[in-house]
């Protein structure tokens, strides 16, 4: 396929406009990997299978934070310094993955977290670690409708942008901002997560 | 000196909307403060009222977005359309898992209603919000 749109570049410069391939929003080659984990998730809570529920929550819990946290401390205000056009040839590649992997890594969090506080008896209120899964609901109360209501909807915002004809560099920089001060405040508040969860496993 | 009216029409990304994408985070702020004080009590019964009083705000927030959706001039709803389809479908899986998690866990009754409740709500809200973000700009 040789579809193609015209270089966010174009927008900056007086020469004629670069080509680049069309954006795909959504990775369709992703999707068996996001297939494979909702999957094993399903397994592990059918099935009580105690180690499936601690791998999926691990490997989900840490990918979230480590993620949320280099993107929001690290390689959000790297983002703010660059200028627009380059801040855009790094999103449709970065923000398309992002799509995918993301809402995956959460689902597999929260769903075999919720299992394991469960079977530990963490929910019950007598549990000395129920006041710290409680804040932890809260943090990522915050999170999801930081992310679910403000940054993923930009994020597909400047993805469609940039398949248009002539995107708007302006609009593009000012979605972008939104990505950048969101991202960094989910960096913080995985920080709270971190420090909740490493108290809860030494209670 | 005569002065030239310019009867442009303005562009996407000038237009301005009624607040559809606040009004649908609105909702799922509701069903998520409501979602985590199901989760709090759980196993036991959290109180049905509270629960419900958020199910019922973020029911009239969504609502009022739908209201408002359909009323809105100069908006691409192809656009709409298209990214809502993509979302749905993978909210439609996250809530499928939060059920299911849920009934595993022997919620039933008023308290399984409400939880299945606030993931419809969830399930609407999100992609209304995302769809929303980009048709609003879309030029079609």
């Amino acid at each position: 396929m040789t579809d193609t749109v015209k270089g966010i570049e174009s927008l900056m410069s007086d020469g004629p406009p670069l080509e680049r391939a069309k954006i795909q929003v959504v990775p369709l080659k992703g999707l068996p990997i996001a297939a494979a984990a909702v999957v094993l998730v399903t397994l592990a809570i059918a099935g009580n299978w105690q180690w499936a529920l601690v791998f999926c929550h691990v490997v989900g819990g840490g990918l979230w934070t480590g993620i949320d946290l280099f993107v929001g401390l690290v390689l959000g205000p790297i983002l703010g310094r660059l200028s627009i056009p380059a801040r855009a040839e790094f999103s449709a590649r970065f923000m398309p993955k992002m799509v995918i992997i993301m809402p995956t890594v959460v689902m597999m969090t929260l769903a075999t977290g919720f299992q394991i506080a469960r079977k530990m008896g963490n929910l019950y209120a007598n549990s000395p670690n129920h006041p710290w899964l409680i804040a932890s609901f809260c943090v990522v109360g915050v999170m999801a409708v930081i992310a679910l209501g403000i940054l993923e909807p930009a994020n597909i915002a400047v993805l469609f942008e940039m398949n248009k004809p002539v995107p708007n560099g302006e609009l593009i920089g000012r979605l972008m901002k939104r990505f950048i001060y969101t991202a960094g405040i989910t960096g913080l508040m995985q920080v709270a997560t971190l420090i909740i969860m490493t108290r809860v496993a030494t209670q | 000196m005569s002065v030239v009216q310019s009867s442009r029409v303005p562009s996407s990304s000038e237009r301005s909307y009624p607040p559809i994408g606040w009004l649908s985070t609105g909702a799922l702020a509701m069903v998520i403060i409501g979602g985590i004080l199901m989760a709090s009590y759980a196993p036991r019964k959290a109180p049905l009222g509270v629960a419900t009083a958020l199910l019922v705000a973020g029911a009239l927030l969504l609502l009022s977005a739908g209201v408002l959706l359909v009323n809105v001039k100069d908006f691409s709803r192809t656009t709409f359309l298209k990214v809502f389809k993509w979302a749905i479908f993978a909210d439609l899986v996250t809530a499928a898992m939060i059920e299911f998690a849920f009934v595993r866990d022997h919620t039933n009754g008023a308290s399984l209603l409400i939880v299945t409740c606030m993931l419809v709500v969830f399930t609407l809200s999100v992609p209304t919000t995302i769809a929303f973000t980009v048709a609003r700009y879309a030029e079609d």
